[in-house]
């Protein structure tokens, strides 16, 4: 305390002593130096992704469907199209497919390992790094890998994975990257739902790829998570007599909630907007069985020129990730100021 | 001192099954890398897909050969725009973090929150209006315009690491050298850098990372196969005529070495900057 005093009144070399006036402008410009620093950066967000997203709203209820730009308005007619075409239904049923199954895998096989890794194991580093390798891979080459691990091959002569099922006595599942099969399908459907509902056959090897890359993420989120528990926690539950399992049941699991919030959050925006893995694996087929809005957009904008379609289907998408994104984000902020 | 007998280690069964299924696991993991291994040492004459599980006949580095000669030029696209594109974003992203951890004005959380919804969003949702602007900048097709992409849709992470690490520097050192008559600029170069090795090389990864895998951009942004990066140029392999699977694998393998060797070298920091996006601060 005294020594700050004291080396405030003491006068140094270089630093002139301010009348109070120049002080007080002094205090000012050194509070709008921050917000000056950071000022390109928030034009920069300002523009490329508020901006962008407002002119891309724009277009979606434009008439602009060719090479030259007609924004005039044409109302949601777009978004109606969407909404009942073939196409578009097929993308939300496989991205809620999609989302939900890799959702569950990558977070059941992550916890697993984190569990296993965390139970004093030999050549822990050795594995974890196994585990986490595929993270640092793009999705361009995971889909290119596994694209050959299941090529189909003719029919009763099985290749890739199947041949390896088959060796090792499972069932084949040759079909898989071949058929538009709707997994059951059938039965009764509202009238406006043009697609059958249910698990398409071509998606399980895009799901299994998807889970290849990511599960190693959720292991590390959930082994950070469990070496933040104090041992002291679950040695007392373990002294007062409780077995491994209602230890990890009633004290480990719960209090990994955060983590697994937090990875819903991660996957889950990454799943909705999946592109990448699918176009390189799959490209959407077989009859758009594996279809995503990200890869509809794309072709649609960018191979058809229908700008206003492609903006339509770009804005659904940016609402499916936004449902998700958005609470969490405002939670955040709340908890944060709380702070 | 203790009177009883160290206790023999005991075999426990359990031990079995824990080491048996995290064996499993981490042979799923490797069974990729494998198979593009032997599949890449394989000549085309060789690749039969119903045998292929089988090891190739010799080691031979044709197939890497052929898939360097196609790759060769975006791969070094990829470079020119990784490395500038890495260092512009964490410079930005320092400044940002150090600006909203430490001098924090009334509505700065709130702009932190816009901030990382940037990089939440799909980005099909600025695709169109980002093409059409490169276009007017003259950037649309080059390896610049991809620089500014990815500096601009980099800022959000990079904020947002620079920020959680500058969190947890004391604010006490920060006050000292401001007592010292450092004002922002000072105490950012004499206190903030310094103390910023770790967090540059945690950024610097993770974006290094992410440009250089990145796909949507790449293929968007580029009109000719002189301008695009290597992520394009591999998904262009398997597109041909008839699929080379050997050239494919190997080109495969080749897109993934410069982040793999980062991934085993500095691992630790790689891991950081995973974790830095998705836990709390």
């Amino acid at each position: 305390m005294t020594g700050k005093v004291i080396e405030e009144a003491r006068p140094r070399p270089g630093v002139a002593t301010r009348p109070m006036a120049a002080r007080s402008r002094y205090r000012l410009v050194e509070r709008l130096i921050p917000i000056l620093m950071i000022t390109p950066s928030i034009i920069a967000i300002a523009v490329f992704v508020y901006g962008f997203i407002g002119w891309t709203t724009v277009v979606s209820v434009s008439r602009w469907q060719g090479i030259v730009p007609d924004l005039s308005f044409a109302g949601f007619r777009n978004y109606a199209a969407l909404l009942t075409s073939y196409r578009f239904q097929s993308d939300i049923r496989n991205t809620i497919v999609f989302t939900v199954f890799f959702l569950i895998g990558s977070l059941s096989i992550g916890l697993l390992l984190a569990v296993l890794l965390d139970s004093k194991v030999r050549g822990e580093s050795f594995f974890r790094t196994v585990y986490l390798f595929p993270m640092a891979l793009s999705f361009v080459v995971t889909g290119t890998v596994w694209q050959w691990l299941f090529t189909p091959g003719a029919p009763g002569q099985p290749t890739g994975l199947n041949l390896l099922f088959e060796q090792i006595g499972l069932p084949v599942f040759q079909t898989w990257s071949t058929v538009s099969h709707v997994w059951p399908g059938g039965g009764w459907k509202p009238e406006w739902l043009r697609v059958p509902f249910g698990v398409p056959l071509a998606m399980i090897p895009v799901i299994i790829a998807a889970i290849w890359q990511m599960s190693g993420f959720t292991m590390a989120m959930y082994l950070a998570g469990l070496r933040a528990i104090p041992d002291e926690l679950r040695e007392a539950a373990r002294v007062d007599g409780a077995s491994e399992w209602q230890v990890f049941r009633w004290i480990t699991f719960p209090l990994l909630q955060p983590v697994t919030l937090s990875a819903v959050i991660v996957l889950g925006h990454i799943s909705l907007k999946i592109f990448d893995l699918i176009m390189t694996q799959t490209g959407g087929g077989p009859g758009f069985a594996t279809d995503v809005p990200g890869i509809f957009m794309y072709e649609t904008t960018f191979k058809s020129n229908k700008y206003a379609e492609g903006a339509a289907v770009a804005i659904v998408m940016l609402l499916m990730v936004s449902v998700l994104i958005v609470p969490y984000l405002i939670w955040r902020l709340r908890t944060e100021t709380e702070r | 001192m203790s009177i009883r007998a160290p206790r023999a280690p005991r075999f426990h069964p359990t031990r079995l099954i824990i080491y048996s299924v995290m064996i499993a696991f981490a042979a799923f993991y490797l069974l990729p890398v494998y198979l593009m291994l032997i599949t890449g040492m394989k000549s085309f004459a060789e690749v039969n897909i119903s045998r292929m599980w089988d090891l190739p006949s010799g080691l031979r580095f044709d197939s890497f050969l052929a898939a360097w000669q196609t790759l060769k030029p975006s791969f070094l696209n990829s470079i020119k725009m990784v490395v500038p594109a890495t260092v512009l974003s964490s410079l930005l992203g320092s400044m940002n973090g150090y600006v909203l951890a430490k001098w924090k004005f009334r509505g700065s959380d709130t702009l932190f929150t816009a901030i990382l919804f940037g990089m939440f969003i799909p980005y099909q949702s600025i695709l169109i209006p980002l093409v059409l602007t490169l276009q007017r900048m003259g950037l649309y097709g080059s390896i610049p315009g991809l620089i500014l992409t990815h500096v601009v849709y980099g800022i959000p992470i990079t904020t947002l690491i620079f920020r959680n690490y500058y969190a947890a520097i004391p604010t006490e050192l920060l006050e000292a050298a401001k007592v010292d008559g450092a004002g922002f600029f000072g105490i950012y170069r004499r206190v903030i850098l310094p103390l910023s090795a770790t967090g540059f090389v945690v950024v610097a990864i993770w974006q290094f990372t992410s440009i250089w895998n990145e796909f949507l951009f790449g293929l968007v942004i580029t009109n000719s196969p002189q301008q695009r990066p290597v992520t394009v140029a591999l998904q262009n392999i398997a597109g041909s005529q008839y699929t080379m699977w050997n050239v494919q694998m190997a080109g495969a393998l080749l897109v993934a070495l410069p982040t793999l060797l980062v991934y085993i070298l500095l691992g630790r920091y790689f891991l950081r900057g995973l974790l830095a996006g998705s836990l709390k601060g």
